[in-house]
């Protein structure tokens, strides 16, 4: 079910997903936001909808081989039968298909590692182009002091976090690019669970977490 | 059913017969008409002539398979052939997966509104219509885009094209899709 959502994720984000130009960690949460967010499921929609104007004019003097359909029909017969039941969902779960699919169940199915304080992490496996990890934050505990070498997309999950750009909750999503210094805090409440995704290692101010940031691969 | 009628839901007509008859006619004629455009689409991606041909038919296999997923009231047959496309490209080329929102779909005696059908329809057409009539330094830079030729640091979403309305279209839809699960 959809929960109001007041950050939504950018047009050029959207645009970059509909065309398969994102890398694959930051493709993740864009399609976690989306399963939670029909407003910009919609706008998403929109953007693919180009894409389907770009196919209808791509170059039709193509021609397919000669014994295209036959083979394709082939193809079809050798096929089985798409099962057309879904698999069991778990009650109202917390983590959306997308991210299911990739952690291989909910949020109590994920190996999360320490890093300390009570936050923990699981770094989902994805092409290497960018990373995305699933953090866990004690309600009130505050992430490191952090700016950006690149792109950091931050979906929260469950819980809430706070920072300079405002309250993040369930389904709020967090662009922040290399502009951004921020201190994130979870807020009180049940523990905050989110999905980030960077194209370049976080740059930690605190002297503390710079050292330990090769031995956390944060 | 009239002219006009017949052009924009045609190709809904025959990805319906796919999934109720198995009808291999539909199916000819969707493949005419899209297979070599999903095979151009994928060379312009980058593939060469073998491994297009090959990703197109795998395509239109997948287009049979799935034919009970589509939904013409938030997409043209041409869009949802495209995202078919955009992800074999992915894998293809890049060995990656495109991580895809979760489905959703209609209850099981969900018939398709017929006026919604038509309208998404012929809104998709005005948008390649809008497309085409863009100067061109900037329909070629979306097309760039599309064809996976840009990074995404590189994407610009201001593209000069009305998608207000197709947009706000599918918003309906899927409220009136919620109201229905509930």
């Amino acid at each position: 079910m959809t929960t109001p959502i007041i950050h939504h994720l950018t047009d050029d984000l959207l645009m970059a997903h509909a065309s398969g130009s994102l890398p694959e960690a930051f493709g993740l949460v864009v399609a976690t936001h989306v399963s939670l967010c029909d407003e910009c499921r919609a706008r998403l929609a929109g953007y693919e909808a180009v894409g389907g104007a770009v196919l209808e004019d791509a170059d039709p003097g193509v021609a397919m081989a000669e014994d295209s359909l036959a083979a394709t029909l082939r193809l079809i017969a050798d096929m089985p039968e798409e099962a057309r039941i879904a698999a069991p969902e778990p009650a109202a779960p917390v983590f959306p298909m997308p991210l299911r699919d990739y952690v291989g169940g909910d949020a109590d199915t994920v190996q999360w590692r320490a890093l300390g304080g009570g936050v923990r992490q699981a770094v989902l496996p994805t092409a290497r182009d960018a990373t995305v990890r699933l953090l866990y934050i004690p309600a009130g505990m505050a992430m490191p002091d952090h700016g950006h070498g690149g792109m950091e997309l931050t979906l929260v999950l469950q819980g809430a976090f706070e920072d300079a750009g405002g309250r993040y909750g369930r389904g709020d999503v967090e662009v922040a690019g290399e502009d951004l210094d921020h201190t994130p805090v979870a807020a009180p409440g049940p523990d905050c669970i989110c999905l980030a995704a960077t194209d370049a290692p976080l740059k930690f101010h605190g002297l503390l977490p710079r050292l330990a940031q090769p031995f956390i691969g944060i | 059913m009239n002219e006009r009628q017949a052009t924009d839901t045609r190709w809904v007509t025959c990805v319906t017969r796919i999934r109720d008859e198995r009808d291999q006619t539909a199916f000819a004629r969707l493949f005419a008409h899209f297979a070599p455009r999903v095979k151009a689409f994928l060379m312009k991606s980058g593939a060469d002539a073998a491994l297009a041909e090959e990703c197109a038919q795998e395509v239109m296999a997948t287009v049979w398979r799935k034919a009970h997923l589509f939904d013409p009231e938030r997409a043209s047959v041409a869009t949802w052939i495209f995202t078919i496309a955009r992800n074999r490209r992915i894998d293809a080329l890049r060995k990656q997966r495109h991580p895809e929102p979760e489905d959703l779909t209609w209850g099981p005696e969900h018939e398709p509104d017929q006026a919604e059908t038509l309208a998404l329809q012929q809104e998709s057409e005005q948008l390649g219509r809008a497309l085409q009539a863009l100067p061109e330094a900037q329909r070629v830079l979306i097309e760039r885009a599309y064809f996976g030729e840009l990074s995404h640091r590189e994407i610009a979403a201001e593209t000069g094209l009305p998608l207000g309305t197709i947009k706000s279209r599918i918003r309906l839809a899927l409220e009136r899709l919620r109201q229905e699960m509930t």
